[in-house]
């Protein structure tokens, strides 16, 4: 009965097209709109139409030393926080990889922060770090230490940015370890058992090295988003004191939305782009050494 | 004919997403959108929206939006051609210049301006037409605490030798002496009546001029005030952050903008009572006695307004004198002159507020800030000045060239928008 065109043997590709074609565009024509933008000149200060100049705007945007210290800035962020993540994250898997009592009240606990906003997690942390009237600095003083300035002190700002979140995601590297050593087969165990290896050798020698594409993948996943932080540096501090904690993204929205440079807001965005995407490939290179 | 049916459900099924946008049904009432700001404004408007309709016939859809964010959102949808916004709270010194520039507001050449002071229309206006509606006016004041100057026996100070004094007296228990906005570029607007106390301004017929002598040493004055008497952390305090330390008892002077009163003594967030908080006016300084007086909201129209009749309407309702005296019976500072001359309101509105008003409309300076398109970009520059100086206490031996080097590149700047010198 049915005939077989190109269309009749097609359909299943062909329903879905409109929709996938809908959704390409709007994730491309973006990224594409922005590499475009980043090759003008489109200040709306001035009033004159876009005007296209080539990489001027990343000419101009490398030789502004808030570029520069934005892109050490979104570095040490990233890795200050995901290290922290990883080692923390793992060690709390490790934990939870024991049956114990209260293990599954102590897993949804731990879930807790990750579903919680961003904005309003900011909010609460800028309460408890507030230096005059914050809880944080009351600890201090009621156990007689050197209070301290927290976001609002440009050598702090950084490190307690990161506590945040910190607290906010290494659960999630902490799902994702827990899920891959559940996976974990026992014979490498036993033989290790059989060889006569301890308890630290077994973890450096045969745990750690299991699940290192697990650790791996998490932190490809943890990296990227904190390369990318925007919500929590923006509600807490919108980048001060001064630019102390002015990250990529941070500066990218403020050369958009505060200064209406759009051309060289887009060329900030695209090098973070590209940052991005290199991390992440460099990532999985390593990665893919631990999978052999 | 399969094929051809198939052919055409896909057509019809990805035709159907797009066509969405285009097919707007003609209507018999008359709609338009209109964007407010999260400001006790705005607040009210929203209140009184369903009496206009009832009135007018015509449907708002209204929109409250934070001050940054409502620029943000009006930007883009006019940057982008997208815009289906009519009437819209504006920030005169803050975008008007920009939206003028693009062609983004709609000139009011019908509205009758007679009830305004001139000066605050004209900072919306160009050429022969005027953009914008003053809506509210603000000028800077100093909130402090009476019972604790009472227990220094302390008098409020007039001037900034005094002023200094006093916090100094006022700095003790963990309770702070001063405090004002010391977080870059929202302390601009703040420490721009310092500056022209001390005879200084931001911008002189469109040259940056913050390096001055006399610019300088009110930025180090502000700097050592803030950064020897301020609250902990004040280099990153905006107004968000002071409140709640005065309100804590932890702040005992504080210098900010008239609009606050309400919310400073509101009771369910304070447990200072009112009666000891009094509002006075910033001390005078050596060489002036200018703080700014400023019109901090305005009301504009769209350009693209597809309705521009009924925008008209409610611009017209929403600007009223009935709207504004309303308005000041709330404590919300309004740019009408009559409003102010309203007995009514006279009556009611705190007494600390109307005295300074009076002596910030006789005296002082229309502006809190640069006036200029790229002002996001010179608050952010003078802001770091301002940062410096806090932190060293107003002594830092870096600050004039510091200031040199930001003043350049404001002027960059204004030359880059075609808008350096003259006038």
């Amino acid at each position: 009965m049915i005939k077989s065109g190109f269309f009749e043997r097609n359909l299943k590709y062909l329903f879905p097209l409109p929709a996938l074609l809908f959704v390409l565009l709007l994730m491309v024509f973006p990224v594409l709109y922005t590499l475009f933008v980043s090759f003008t000149e489109w200040t709306l200060t001035s009033g004159r139409p876009m005007k296209f100049v080539a990489l001027d705007s990343y000419l101009k945007i490398m030789r502004e030393p808030r570029f520069l210290d934005a892109v050490g800035r979104t570095f040490s962020f990233t890795v200050g926080a995901v290290v922290a993540e990883a080692v923390l994250g793992t060690t709390i898997a490790l934990v939870l990889n024991r049956e114990f009592k209260g293990k599954n009240a102590l897993k949804f606990i731990l879930l807790l922060p990750l579903v919680a906003t961003p904005v309003a997690v900011g909010i609460v942390f800028n309460l408890f770090y507030d230096p005059t009237i914050g809880f944080l600095n009351y600890v201090l003083s009621v156990l007689g230490l050197p209070q301290s300035g927290w976001v609002t002190a440009s050598s702090t700002v950084l490190p307690s940015l990161m506590l945040v979140d910190i607290w906010q995601w290494t659960p999630m590297i902490a799902l994702i370890v827990l899920a891959g050593l559940a996976g974990l087969s026992n014979e490498p165990y036993e033989s290790a058992k059989v060889d006569g290896a301890s308890g630290a050798q077994t973890f450096f020698h045969v745990t750690l090295p299991m699940i290192m594409p697990t650790i791996l993948t998490a932190i490809i996943l943890r990296a990227v988003d904190a390369l990318k932080t925007y919500d929590i540096i923006y509600a807490m501090t919108g980048g001060g004191p001064g630019y102390s904690s002015e990250t990529l993204n941070i500066l990218a929205y403020k050369y958009s939305f505060e200064y209406f440079n759009l051309g060289q807001a887009s060329s900030i965005l695209v090098f973070l782009f590209f940052l991005v995407l290199l991390f992440s490939l460099g990532v999985m290179k390593i990665r893919k050494k631990f999978e052999l | 004919m399969k094929r051809v049916l198939v052919m055409l459900l896909i057509a019809s099924l990805s035709f159907a997403l797009f066509a969405q946008g285009a097919s707007e049904a003609p209507k018999a009432q008359q709609e338009i959108r209109v964007l407010l700001a999260n400001h006790p404004y705005g607040e009210l408007l929203k209140t009184k929206i369903p009496e206009f309709e009832a009135q007018s016939g015509i449907k708002v859809n209204f929109e409250s939006l934070q001050e940054s964010q409502l620029t943000q959102k009006l930007t883009t949808e006019f940057a982008t051609g997208s815009s289906t916004v009519d009437v819209f709270m504006t920030r005169p010194l803050q975008e008007g210049l920009l939206f003028i520039k693009n062609g983004w507001y709609a000139p009011l050449d019908t509205y009758d301006f007679a009830d305004y002071p001139s000066n605050s229309v004209d900072i919306g206006r160009k050429g022969n037409s005027a953009f914008i509606v003053p809506l509210i006016t603000e000028w800077q004041v100093m909130y402090y605490r009476k019972d604790l100057f009472a227990q220094a026996g302390l008098k409020v100070p007039t001037n900034f030798t005094e002023l200094e004094a006093a916090a100094k007296a006022l700095t003790k228990d963990g309770v702070a002496g001063f405090g004002s906005r010391g977080k870059g570029a929202a302390a601009v607007t703040q420490l721009s009546s310092y500056i022209y106390n001390y005879g200084g301004l931001y911008l002189d017929k469109n040259v940056a001029v913050f390096d001055s002598p006399e610019a300088l040493e009110a930025i180090r004055f502000y700097g050592r005030l803030l950064g020897t008497y301020g609250p902990q952390g004040v280099a990153s305090m905006s107004w968000e952050n002071l409140m709640p330390v005065f309100q804590t008892g932890k702040l005992a002077m504080w210098t900010d903008a008239s609009v606050f009163y309400d919310q400073v003594v509101d009771q369910t967030k304070t447990a200072i009572p009112a009666a000891n908080v009094g509002v006075a006016q910033l001390p005078k300084g050596p060489k002036g006695d200018s703080p700014f007086i400023v019109v901090s909201w305005g009301m504009g129209m769209s350009s693209k307004s597809k309705n521009p009749d009924a925008a008209m309407q409610f611009l017209s309702w929403a600007t009223s004198k009935e709207m504004a005296v309303e308005a000041m019976l709330k404590n919300i500072p309004m740019a009408r002159n009559s409003a102010w001359a309203n007995a009514d309101v006279r009556a009611k509105m705190h007494p600390g507020l109307i005295e300074t008003q009076a002596h910030a409309a006789k005296n002082g300076y229309p502006y809190d800030r640069p006036f200029m398109s790229a002002v996001g970009q010179a608050r952010d520059l003078i802001g770091e000045v301002i940062i410096e100086s806090i932190n060293t206490k107003g002594t830092s031996t870096k600050l004039p060239a510091l200031a040199a080097e930001k003043a350049k590149a404001v002027n960059d700047l204004l030359k880059a928008d075609g808008e350096y010198g003259g006038n």
